[in-house]
């Protein structure tokens, strides 16, 4: 069985320089092992592979039940030369919650 | 105890939280925290065109309603709002108060523009390539930090405005003030730092930028109140907001926020201190009130971060509308034809679908097809002239591209990029102007 990380999770797309920052939040800690197991940096780039040229780092921060993933060159060349319509990659917290994550 | 408000998050943030937050919020200190990244460069355009200009453009109309209130409730401002030109701002400022019939003492904080000393050779943070190598440098200007804001606020000014800052230092600066922190003390002044981090995006921790309807619903997003923060001397706070007004503050609202923007949370770097977010505890105590204390950090860098602005040339953008029967075979028509008209004269040009997934491709790739595409055209050029040429080709396609393309518009950016240099604490005086309203 699989699960969607929306029904899980929250999500907010932060943004420095090339760099987008993409948090993912348990609604209920207890679900933070799951999101530990399931959602690796792997995972994430792949989901998000049409944008995220480079390099994808987790941070675990069990303190507040969340994975900080930390995307280089995810954001056509950054906020201030980007020509996309949404240079900050703000959308990409929403199309992150569209993954599906293995539930055991 | 001191409360600290946040009553802006951007540059063009909404006006009347700020007023709220002052006649209500029994505030000690108002943040208004309005630069982004290229600010400064586009700041430094206008005042290289008028000598007396390159702050920011709502300086005025921000301060005017909040000034007279600042010694009937005992509040303080401390604001990022002279951008490129905070001693004009000052003035401008002092300048307002005296029109208004108002005794005000205003502390200009400058230093932070850092052109002169730049050397334009030194490698970028980005990819090592020199600063010059990307365009025009325009502007340069470093990240000051508390120790910067602090003598301001030392004088005793109602209003204290900076250049460039780090944001979380506008916070972190009046906490030091009030409680007579040593800024060495790396464990307060990282949870100062968390605290700042909170509020500087105001309404971003209120509920601003979180309703997803039916999964994080959030009140009154229309009249969305901002944040306060009561601090306690080792620098723990409890958020809040002013009673009756609308969004929502809960652990959820916090923790996102808390991760905004943050390229380590293990160590968050700014001119204050190296913060550690892996011990913040975040405690709900009740309805909009959320605990935050944990925070911790590392000794501050010996190097200060600076934001160079570079001339990246002018974007020509042009968009049109696509609907009914086959009108992604049109858009995508559309969209041929264009990038056949245009792409020996623009090398950076990108063609998207909106409606068909652009922020992703630059063309739908067969998902979910809508009724509705609008079709965006869009590449840089070194002089505006050239960047027209954009526009006015998604306007012919009204008598000359698909059937039935509606809504043309077309759009001219001036560009500012952004690199980032190091450069050594000791090729950077910051310094404190006093200045006084003619009432």
């Amino acid at each position: 069985m699989s699960i969607r990380l929306h029904d899980i999770a929250h999500c907010r797309a932060g943004d420095k320089g090339n760099t987008s920052t993409l948090s993912v939040i348990a609604y209920d800690e207890a679900m933070y092992p799951l999101l530990c197991r399931a959602l690796t940096a792997e995972a994430v780039k792949a989901h998000l592979s049409r944008n995220i040229e480079g390099e994808v780092t987790r941070y675990e921060m069990p303190n507040v039940g969340a994975l900080q993933f930390v995307c280089r060159q995810a954001l056509h060349s950054g906020v201030t030369t980007s020509l996309t319509i949404d240079p900050h990659g703000k959308c990409l917290s929403s199309e992150l919650l569209e993954i599906e994550i293995p539930e055991a | 105890m001191v409360r600290i408000g946040c009553g802006a998050g951007f540059g063009g943030d909404r006006l009347e939280p700020a007023v709220r937050l002052l006649e209500d919020g029994a505030l000690d200190y108002l943040v208004l925290e309005c630069l982004a990244e290229r600010t400064i460069g586009l700041g430094q355009k206008r005042r290289m065109h008028d000598p007396a200009s390159g702050y920011d453009p709502l300086l005025e109309r921000r301060l005017r309603p909040l000034l007279p209130l600042l010694k009937e409730k005992g509040t303080r401002i401390v604001t990022n709002m002279g951008s490129a030109n905070p001693l004009a701002a000052g003035r401008k400022i002092a300048g307002l108060a005296g029109e208004l019939g108002l005794d005000i003492t205003v502390a200009v904080v400058t230093g932070d523009d850092v052109l002169s000393v730049l050397d334009p050779e030194a490698p970028s943070m980005e990819d090592g390539r020199p600063l010059s190598s990307y365009g025009r440098i325009l502007s340069a200007n470093a990240y000051l930090g508390a120790d910067a804001i602090l003598p301001a606020l030392q004088s005793g000014a109602d209003v204290v405005i900076t250049g460039r800052v780090a944001d979380p230092s506008l916070v972190v600066a009046p906490l030091a003030h009030h409680f007579g922190w040593d800024l060495g003390d790396a464990a307060r002044v990282g949870q100062g730092t968390v605290v700042g981090h909170l509020l500087e995006c105001a309404g971003q921790i209120t509920g601003g930028y979180f309703a997803d309807p039916g999964r994080k619903d959030v009140p009154g997003l229309a009249d969305l109140g901002f944040p306060f923060a009561d601090v306690d001397a080792d620098g723990n706070c409890v958020l809040g907001k002013v009673a009756g007004t609308g969004g929502l503050i809960t652990a959820a609202t916090v923790k996102e926020q808390l991760l905004y923007e943050v390229t380590d949370p293990t160590g968050y770097v700014t001119p204050d201190v190296i913060a550690d977010f892996r011990s913040v505890r975040i405690a709900p105590l009740g309805p909009d009130r959320v605990e935050v204390s944990g925070g911790t950090g590392r000794n501050r860098p010996d190097t200060l971060k600076v934001s160079v602005g570079y001339h990246a040339g002018y974007v020509g953008e042009g968009e049109i509308s696509y609907a009914g029967a086959n009108a992604l075979a049109r858009a995508r028509l559309a969209g041929e034809v264009l990038h056949q008209r245009l792409a020996s004269q623009f090398p950076d040009l990108r063609v998207e679908c909106l409606g068909g997934e652009a922020y992703r491709y630059g063309f739908l790739e067969g998902r979910e097809p809508t009724r509705e595409y609008r079709l965006r055209i869009v590449g840089r050029a070194q002089t505006q002239e050239i960047a027209e040429e954009i526009g006015r080709e998604v306007e012919a396609l009204l008598t000359n591209g698909p059937a039935g393309g509606g809504g043309a518009r077309k759009y001219i950016q001036e560009t500012v990029g952004i690199v980032s240099a190091l450069l050594p604490r000791t090729k950077i005086a910051h310094q404190v102007t006093v200045m006084r309203s003619a009432s």
